[in-house]
């Protein structure tokens, strides 16, 4: 047995009073929740006071349950006051502020699912007008640097060099190497029943050089050094790193963006290099494991094959590619605000836009190539 | 409420600024001034716009209305080149992929020609004066909050600046760091003749090293006081201001 009770009544008024009566702990808070939505609900009380004169003692989260109560009724536009409480629960009410009237609550209209997919697009483009402005702020911040190199922050570019480049190639190697054996293999089911098994090295070695080896690295930076540019930059800007270095002179496009977009610009396409390298060699083990080919034979198809303009126009994507990582993760960094969520949610964000931006970008490349015959 | 210092050129003139973002507005048309060689603070309650006003001050921030010049620059300070100023913030910000030392030399390689001998001279001593010396090779997750409040006071008079701000520096120390870290902005107001702006709502720290206050208030959006801390405890009519400096709880 609880060891309150509750009743609902009229007084003398013929106002309603809900009469609260006993010890009221929070140990038996579930029940006295219970009880008081199904004294109140059942009809819906407009006005009702809450008679504390019954009450022998009352605690801190119990007063705090029974004031929301009441302010709900307040707040749908009814009356309702803690009455005949002794002094001491008459403290402990004024101390959760049972006393103080509250204002009825306007509804908030619920957001129409058109309403919400306006908004949401409207802050994609609201998104990608920040970027393309971050992008006119670090082509001037280049020009004003190429003016005067001193400047620059170049201390920052060969470690940075180190971290995205050096750090990453045993990943490029290992992923692009499984990409090209993958791909001999798919390739291979299907040439080996035209007797065409030769052809392996020609898919591959296009495939490779031209779409995969460059969106692979390019993917694989994204994910180590893109999330590591914009977690690196939140933290920075959360821990009011940033403006530190403003208020000592220091741009952060100047310090802090432009040496890892150059450094990027200059590591991403010899990943790629490395990338187009092994993926070649994946298929060459498939070709030699599976397919009885010679070395000497798959390679030389391969260079029938693959022109250098393949090899060239997978770098200058990758080239792109390097910008867009850095730029977007830079830019989601920078943008960070709330402490240490706010760095997980722009992290996210960033690694997000950016496979997205990869995917435009490499879509536009293959129907510009496409379309000048490239 | 005391008069403003008497032909004291203005280190700092605010007129008519407002602050805040979007529709939010903190505070509305505030005006003071900060005279040369003052400890200057700027009071109020927890969420009226104290740091948020230091950020105005120093120019991280576009005002929505009205004019912020600091030693006779306009806004935005922070685009002219060598920086007027130092600048400490709550957390201390130092880089931490930089020892303490280097987080030091930083504005020093920046914007001198020394070479760096000379420039490890100087963070030496600046590391010295603010009782660092020995922590110049920690890097700032080795050292305590204190120390990093201390490292950054020395990051922030590298390159000598005549006006120092300071966001919270005693905010989260004990209160032997804390006296420690008054006295040495103390010393350098007195000796080394610094103005400095202080955020704090340590009233210890106000009553010892403050000559001249404002106080924001959250409600009005407004300036409800100016003058010494000392005269407005004693003297103030206000009863936000008295709540305030006799730290007395709302309902009295």
């Amino acid at each position: 047995m609880p060891a309150f009770t509750l009743e609902r009544a009229r007084s003398d008024g013929a106002a309603e009073v809900l009469v609260v009566r006993g010890r009221l702990a929070f140990l038996e808070a579930s029940a006295l929740w219970a009880e008081a939505k199904k004294v109140l609900g059942a009809p819906p009380a407009r006005d009702i006071d809450f008679d504390m004169s019954g009450v022998e003692s009352v605690d801190g989260g119990t007063m705090a349950l029974l004031v929301h109560l009441r302010n709900a009724v307040e707040a749908r536009g009814g009356r309702s006051e803690f009455v005949g409480a002794s002094p001491h629960i008459q403290e402990i009410i004024h101390l959760y502020r049972g006393d103080v009237h509250v204002r009825p609550r306007k509804k908030k209209k619920p957001e129409s699912t058109l309403g919400h997919i306006g908004r949401a697009t409207l802050e994609i483009v609201r998104e990608a007008q920040l970027v393309f402005a971050f992008l006119g702020q670090m082509l001037i911040s280049a020009g004003s640097t190429l003016r005067a190199p001193r400047t620059a922050n170049w201390r920052e570019v060969l470690p940075t060099m180190e971290r995205t480049g050096a750090d990453a190639v045993p990943i490029v190697v290992l992923i692009n190497f499984l990409v090209g054996f993958v791909m001999a293999f798919q390739g291979a089911v299907q040439l080996k029943q035209f007797g065409a098994n030769i052809f392996v090295a020609d898919l591959v070695g296009l495939s490779v050089t031209r779409e995969l080896g460059p969106l692979m690295t390019a993917i694989i930076v994204c994910g180590r050094s893109g999330a590591a540019f914009a977690a690196e930059l939140g933290s920075m800007k959360v821990g009011e790193e940033v403006d530190a270095l403003q208020t000592m002179g220091f741009g952060p496009m100047r310090y802090l963006v432009l040496p890892r977009a150059l450094s990027l610009m200059v590591v991403v396409p010899i990943l790629t290099l490395i990338a187009d390298l092994v993926g070649i060699v994946g298929g060459l083990v498939v070709g030699l494991v599976s397919l009885d080919l010679t070395v000497i034979g798959y390679i030389s198809e391969t260079r029938k094959a693959v022109s250098l303009w393949d090899v060239y126009s997978g770098v200058i994507k990758s080239l792109f590619f390097a910008l867009a990582i850095a730029l977007i993760a830079c830019q989601q960094g920078l943008a960070t605000t709330g402490g240490a969520e706010g760095v997980g949610r722009r992290t996210t964000s960033s690694v997000v836009t950016i496979l997205f931006t990869l995917i435009l970008i490499d879509a536009g490349f293959t129907l510009f190539f496409y379309a000048f015959h490239l | 409420m005391s008069p403003p210092p008497v032909n004291a050129e203005p280190m700092i003139h605010v007129e008519d600024l407002t602050i805040g973002w979007g529709d939010v507005v903190l505070q509305k048309d505030a005006s003071f001034d900060v005279a040369k060689g003052d400890v200057f603070a700027i009071l109020g309650g927890s969420g009226c716009g104290k740091s948020t006003m230091l950020r105005y001050l120093i120019g991280l921030e576009t005002p929505l209305s009205g004019t912020v010049e600091v030693d006779g620059l306009g806004a935005p300070h922070l685009e002219v080149g060598r920086p007027p100023f130092g600048v400490m913030f709550q957390s201390g910000a130092l880089l931490g992929s930089m020892t303490v030392a280097e987080n030091v030399a930083l504005p020093l390689h920046e914007w001198t020609d020394l070479p760096d001998e000379a420039v490890d001279a100087v963070v030496r001593a600046k590391l010295r004066l603010v009782g660092l010396d020995g922590a110049e090779d920690k890097t700032p997750a080795e050292i305590s909050g204190g120390m990093k409040k201390r490292a950054a006071i020395a990051r922030a008079m590298a390159l000598e600046p005549s006006l120092l701000f300071l966001d919270e520096p005693s905010a989260g120390l004990d209160p032997l760091s804390a006296v420690e870290l008054d006295e040495l902005i103390l010393t350098l107001n007195s000796r080394l003749g610094l103005t400095v702006v202080v955020v704090t709502h340590e009233l210890p720290s106000v009553f010892k090293i403050v000559s001249r206050c404002i106080m924001l208030d959250k409600d009005t959006k407004s300036i409800i006081a100016e003058g010494d801390p000392r005269a407005l405890r004693d003297e103030a009519t206000d009863p936000r201001v008295k709540r305030f400096f006799h730290r007395l709880p709302r309902e009295s």
